[in-house]
């Protein structure tokens, strides 16, 4: 099991207040 | 941090997740870190859902405190919302469940807190100052919770 992180951030703040869930962003510099 | 497998459960669970990367989504970074003032990596910032930052992680964290500092900002975004019941279980959570990391203090102060704001019970603020006297006595939150009994 992993995390599916979006980048798309504007997308998931969108989503987060549609389904009235909280957001979990971690700006990242580790390699992908 | 991530590859721990409670941590990856907590985050499905409990937060739609996103991130921005610093050189392969370097445009996003930029306009993100400046949104929300992050400047450095590994920051974590746990939004609730109107995106307003109720908690920040800077810095690499081993698993067990890594994931105590996520269950409390999950609590903490509990409380914003003045949902007492719930904020008040997944504060106790951490004291109980990662009692020897650094967050568990912090959450044992919030949860006779959040008792309090629930109930308005000030027995909930004097068996809190009562239970730092038997852990976490040198802690700043024991300090904080001295006041209360």
């Amino acid at each position: 099991m992993e995390i599916n992180f979006a980048h798309d951030v504007d997308n998931v703040l969108k989503q987060a207040s549609q389904l009235n869930k909280p957001v979990l962003l971690d700006f990242s510099a580790a390699p992908m | 941090m991530w590859p721990d497998q409670r941590v990856v459960k907590f985050v499905n669970d409990n937060f739609l997740p996103a991130r921005v990367h610093a050189k392969d989504d370097s445009a996003l970074f930029q306009k993100f870190g400046e949104k929300y003032n992050a400047q450095w990596t590994p920051t974590i910032l746990e939004l609730d859902s109107a995106g307003v930052e109720r908690h920040r992680i800077e810095g690499f964290l081993p698993a067990d405190e890594f994931l105590a500092q996520l269950m409390l900002g999950r609590a903490q975004i509990a409380f914003s919302q003045q949902q007492w019941d719930e904020a008040e279980r997944r504060f106790r959570e951490i004291v109980e469940r990662l009692p020897d990391t650094d967050a568990a203090p912090e959450a044992l102060y919030w949860a006779g807190a959040t008792a309090y704001k629930g109930s308005h019970d000030p027995s909930s603020l004097t068996k809190t100052a009562e239970a730092f006297r038997e852990r976490y006595q040198d802690s700043t939150w024991a300090k904080k919770a001295s006041v209360w009994g």
